[in-house]
């Protein structure tokens, strides 16, 4: 799979929290096609901030591209009322851990149902019906059970796949997946990033992959970018990932435990100022 | 869910003992002699006497406790010196006339309390969080008697919208039958619709002012659940979905603090149904407040202990009931 016409471009993106000195995203510059990219960077990279920024729901933070265009919209000059129809029916994303990103009080059926219901106009038993089809889609057996069971009576791995259904029910051109897997047993999280890989893979989706996790974007990507305070400081396909050059990526491949790797301890990232190429020049 | 309604009902009963027990010892530890304020004090030696064991003061506390417990068990709370009347009769005829100004002052209060609350949260640190806080900072801070004095002077000595002191104009006393006691009811049974009209407009001013007291303390508590809800991840899924700002406020945030408002709401119905006594008295309105206060005052132990014993009933019924409605709100509880 290799990307065609693009359907996001972001040219040069920068975020500044309210109260912050530095910007939490500086001249990020990607595009994403009808294929898989995956982001990945460390804790405070600033990586979980591109895709809040990309729906444009960080509030109150100073958001400045030279080009920020999904499709035939133009993210940066639409106004609210038109990312009410981009969020949730063109660009969808999935949150980290369905024990938060759930609503506690909802049955988990009647969540996804409102993402159908809020840019459909159907009857309730249309919507159920829909979102029925979309549960067993994401493999949930027994689905007419599951839509009237309340967060708290679903597993992590069965929450995730409720997110995962209710995010793809609409069928988005765009979805972006932050950290996935993160909150889930490693025992799930093949299952659950397999059946969102099909789904996506099935209906032509591009997907934003945003990750810590090197072996996840290697297997489950077609690109990457490595994300460093802000900015990118690399990108390759997901394949070549082993023959990064950037110091700090080939740092971050030499920090993994490997099984039946040698007991020393693991390498430790030597932080150079240089990576931050862009810092000093900015004004 | 059995075992859960056994534990609960098992719970009542250990609190109104407990309850019980505490009116009997304030009953026996009051400087007041019950017998002296029955017979008065020129009272020669014999009917003293004869008084103290007609009370059963001469028995065992043990005893007493029982006699109290048998009484109260036939809704016997003896005769209050004040007035004369057996207390019972008093607590129906003053209960009703609180619990028709709490009831209102509560649905103002919460109504605004929780507007303000929610529209502070949503506009954090901008200008209507601003004005929000300094109208609730003012509620909370203002004495009632003094907000009292004042609204009556406005709104019904200068400008006449509201009635003056009382629970309706003085015309219309004795008009309509006490069936209920509360007057709103009973004029509406009678079809009195001046007397209605009269009561709700002597009704309107104390329970505002009532209500925006409550309202400062409502619209606090209702603006920090409501960020803490904001900042949960559900919300940013909401969001993520399409739907706007106010949907996610109302179908998903609010929804979520309603089981927390329920609980402060319920305690300030609580606290406005036993101590109204400030507004009760700039109102001259004859309610369950003015009542305890002035038989506090005098000593009348049977009212005060009776009393004491429906502000504990009061709250226990509250707290039933606002477990009840947790079990509506929030699946997690049933």
């Amino acid at each position: 799979m290799t990307s065609t016409s693009p359907i996001l471009q972001v040219e040069n993106l920068s975020v500044r929290y309210p109260g912050s000195a530095v910007p939490a995203v500086r001249n990020l510059s990607f595009t994403v096609g009808r294929e898989r990219l995956g982001i990945v960077g460390e804790s405070g990279s600033g990586k979980s901030t591109v895709g809040r920024a990309i729906l444009r729901l960080l509030h109150g933070a100073a958001l400045t591209a030279d080009r920020l265009q999904f499709e035939d919209v133009d993210l940066l000059a639409a106004t609210e009322r038109q990312m009410l129809s981009v969020r949730g029916r063109r660009i969808t994303m999935i949150l980290q851990d369905p024990k938060f990103s759930l609503n506690p009080i909802q049955r988990v059926g009647a969540q996804v149902a409102e993402a159908f219901r809020t840019h459909f106009a159907c009857s309730k038993a249309e919507a159920r019906a829909k979102s029925i089809a979309m549960l067993e889609a994401v493999q949930i057996r027994d689905a007419d059970r599951v839509y009237d069971l309340y967060p708290h009576e679903v597993s992590g791995g069965m929450g995730q796949r409720v997110m995962i259904a209710m995010m793809l029910l609409t069928n988005p051109d765009l979805v972006i997946a932050d950290e996935p897997t993160s909150a889930l047993d490693v025992t799930v999280r093949l299952n659950v990033l397999t059946i969102l890989d099909d789904l996506v893979r099935d209906k032509g989706i591009g997907l934003l992959i945003i990750s810590h996790d090197l072996n996840l974007v290697r297997n489950f990507c077609d690109r990457v970018l490595i994300m460093y305070a802000g900015q990118v400081v690399e990108e390759l396909a997901a394949r070549d990932l082993d023959r990064a050059t950037h110091p700090y990526t080939r740092g971050l491949i030499a920090a993994q435990p490997r099984i039946g790797g040698s007991r020393q301890p693991l390498a430790v990232l030597d932080r150079q100022d240089a990576w931050e190429t862009d810092r000093g020049a900015q004004p | 869910m059995r075992r859960a309604v056994f534990g609960q009902a098992t719970g009542i009963i250990v609190t109104l003992l407990g309850l019980l027990i505490l009116t009997f010892v304030i009953g026996r530890i009051m400087p007041v002699d019950p017998v002296r304020a029955i017979v008065g004090e020129d009272a020669p030696r014999e009917v003293y006497d004869r008084v103290f064991r007609q009370l059963g003061l001469d028995r065992p506390v043990w005893e007493q406790f029982l006699l109290y417990l048998r009484d109260v068990l036939r809704f016997d709370f003896g005769t209050s010196i004040r007035t004369g009347q057996p207390v019972l009769e008093d607590i129906k005829r003053v209960l009703p006339a609180t619990i028709e100004l709490a009831t209102f002052a509560i649905i103002i209060g919460a109504s605004l309390g929780i507007a303000m609350g929610v529209t502070a949260a949503v506009n954090k640190d901008r200008w209507p969080d601003h004005v929000i806080r300094i109208v609730s900072l003012m509620g909370h801070s203002m004495p009632i008697f003094w907000t009292g004095m004042i609204g009556l002077l406005i709104f019904y000595a200068a400008l006449g919208w509201v009635g003056g002191s009382g629970r309706m104009s003085q015309f219309y006393i004795g008009m309509v039958p006490e069936t209920t006691g509360f007057l709103l009811i009973d004029s509406a049974i009678a079809g009195e619709w001046d007397v209605f009209k009269s009561a709700l407009r002597h009704l309107i001013l104390p329970a505002s002012l009532l209500g925006y007291s409550s309202a400062a303390y409502i619209t606090r508590m209702t603006r920090s659940f409501m960020l803490d809800q904001l900042g949960q991840e559900y919300v940013t899924t909401a969001r993520v979905k399409g739907l706007s700002s106010r949907q996610t406020v109302w179908r998903h945030a609010f929804a979520n603090i309603r089981v927390q408002l329920v609980t402060i709401v319920a305690l300030a119905y609580g606290s406005l149904l036993e101590g109204a006594v400030l507004i009760e008295t700039v109102f001259a309105w004859p309610g369950f407040g003015q009542y305890l206060t002035s038989n506090l005052l005098i000593g009348d132990m049977n009212a005060v202990m009776t009393c004491v014993l429906v502000v504990g009933v009061i709250f226990i019924g509250l707290n039933i009931l606002s477990d009840l409605l947790y079990r509506v709100f929030d699946p997690r509880t049933r």
